[in-house]
């Protein structure tokens, strides 16, 4: 069956929407991967924000108290990560693994394992929040994408927290030596990524209008494929914000398609994966010519 | 006029001697050769003036007033500055960015405040024609020479005004045609009226550019004088120890 136009509009709806979850969290990834690091966390820890507010909004807080003890939960999620990091020397991989497993369980214990769709007094609120469309139509989600990737992108270029970021990533040792607070930035970035996930979380939830504790699972992988595929470096030391947008609506667009034109399911990892590999290859090739 | 001193200073780190009671002066406008084999005691002495290490013994005096470093970051604010041997530069970024890290240059009101790129490229530039550098200020790092590499280490010496500038093997890792235009970089740090310590393993570098020559062997210092009073065969005899002391 071929697609008619009607669909299309209302698929390409669809697309921006489900783009913005992994392009929101892309967005604290790419800063993380321009200092080298990389975080396998955040799937867990949007599941467990997301979680930390249905329960607390369940029990009859309103809706800023729900996000405040969010939010807070990623930042501290964050700042644990970033301390064990940068000030005891744990390898970024190994402590974000751990806390992959952490804040999910922490997401049943909190939950009781079970799923939370009534939000208490301010239920409609946080369906508006996540689920409305305030400005001309356009579906909050993708609001709330574009300004966080303008604000990431403008942090990135015009302060010095950016100009540090992408030092860090360059060359770790001699950022030092000039005397920046290297490891100061460092936990603020695992913070931001965490802050990336959470946010996407609390939107996440009211979009969706329940929280089950498998929300967000695997999605660490995407999120990393979509700052990849938009040209962030694992080495360190580069990577833009437009460039995860691009990254996260690629993935989308590769799996949309897949399905649109037929193609059973279990290929779109394939096509994903392919995806990744090329990115890198075109990175790799045109680091190839530069050294030439 | 002496820019620094350093009075009966030693070093051990427990049981080993690093540094044995070496006195030496540092003087404005005058670049000191510092020779002497692996181990000798060169890059601690100089470690111990970029603050990343304290003397166990001795006194150090700047412009008259004694020197007591906790943190390299307090020899810069007194005008010591350091190109490390590793040149300790981010690849990643552009030679203006390199120049400027930690002191970029910022526009805005209040705590809004944002980079400053314009004024950093036209600073960075002014002063790499200030070394008579092809550097451009816009260039990413790894796209450049050993030489360039060089002088955008040492343009960030310049940006404070430094009184003293101390550089490890500014020469070791670069082509032979790169190592006059570090030479020439290091003259004009001298012009400038800044004294410079140069250690270096390479005789002709020593002889080509610097008014005195320091050898040191064993943490001690066995020869402080004028590179004209000297030659090549004397400071090799000094730094293996076939000559005991001039």
């Amino acid at each position: 069956m071929r697609p008619t136009l009607s669909a299309t509009t209302k698929n390409l709806y669809n697309i921006t929407r489900n783009v913005t979850f992994v392009a929101i969290i892309a967005l604290g990834m790419t800063i993380v991967i321009i200092t080298g690091g990389i975080d396998l966390s955040v799937g867990s820890v949007l599941c467990l924000c997301s979680m930390v507010l249905a329960v607390v909004m369940n029990a009859g807080y309103s809706i800023e108290v729900g996000i405040a003890a969010s939010v807070g939960t990623a930042l501290l999620v964050g700042a644990f990560n970033g301390v064990l990091i940068a000030y005891l020397g744990f390898p970024p991989f190994v402590v974000t693994l751990g806390m992959l497993s952490i804040a999910r369980s922490l997401a049943m214990v909190a939950s009781n394992n079970t799923v939370v769709f009534q939000f208490g007094p301010d239920h409609d609120a946080l369906l508006a929040l996540g689920g409305g469309a305030w400005f001309f139509g356009i579906a909050n989600p993708v609001l709330y994408m574009i300004v966080l990737a303008l604000l990431t992108g403008f942090v990135l270029r015009w302060t010095r927290f950016g100009r540090y970021v992408f030092a860090i990533g360059g060359n770790e040792h001699a950022t030092t030596l000039t005397g920046v607070p290297v490891r100061r930035i460092k936990v603020a970035v695992y913070m931001i990524s965490a802050l990336s996930a959470g946010i996407a979380g609390i939107i996440q939830t009211g979009w969706l209008g329940a929280v089950t504790t498998n929300i967000g699972a695997g999605m660490e992988l995407q999120v990393i494929a979509a700052a990849v595929i938009g040209g962030a470096n694992l080495a360190g030391g580069v990577g833009t914000a437009s460039g995860a947008l691009i990254g996260a609506a690629l993935i989308e667009v590769i799996r949309n398609s897949l399905g649109l034109l037929g193609i059973n399911a279990f290929w779109q990892g394939t096509f994903i994966g392919g995806a990744i590999v090329l990115a890198v290859l075109f990175d790799r090739i045109r680091n190839f010519r530069q050294s030439e | 006029m002496a820019v620094l001193e350093l009075t009966n200073i030693s070093k051990h780190f427990s049981a080993i001697q690093a540094v044995n009671d070496v006195s030496l002066v540092l003087e404005a406008g005058q670049v000191v050769g510092l020779m002497g084999d692996n181990g000798a005691g060169k890059s601690t002495l100089v470690k111990m003036i970029a603050g990343n290490f304290r003397p166990s013994h001795g006194t150090m005096q700047m412009d008259g007033r004694e020197l007591i470093l906790h943190r390299p970051v307090e020899a810069r604010q007194h005008g010591i500055e350091i190109v490390h041997q590793d040149l300790a530069l981010c690849n990643n970024l552009t030679a203006a960015a390199n120049v400027f890290l930690r002191r970029e240059l910022r526009f805005g009101v209040g705590p809004l405040k944002v980079l400053d790129y314009k004024a950093m490229y036209r600073r960075a530039g002014e002063i790499f024609k200030e070394l008579k550098s092809e550097t451009r200020p816009r260039d990413l790092v790894k796209q450049m020479s050993g030489g360039q590499r060089q002088a955008v280490a040492i343009a960030r010496t310049m940006l404070s005004e430094a009184k003293i500038v101390l550089m490890d093997e500014p020469t070791a890792a670069i082509s032979v045609r790169q190592v006059a235009e570090v030479l020439n970089l290091i003259r004009h740090l001298r012009d400038r009226g800044i004294a410079v310590v140069l250690i270096s393993h390479r005789m002709p570098d020593v002889f080509d550019v610097a008014d005195r020559v320091i050898v040191m062997r064993r943490g001690r210092k066995v020869a402080d004088k004028p590179i004209v009073a000297s030659s090549p065969e004397e400071v090799t005899g000094l730094i293996t120890g076939a000559i005991e002391q001039v």
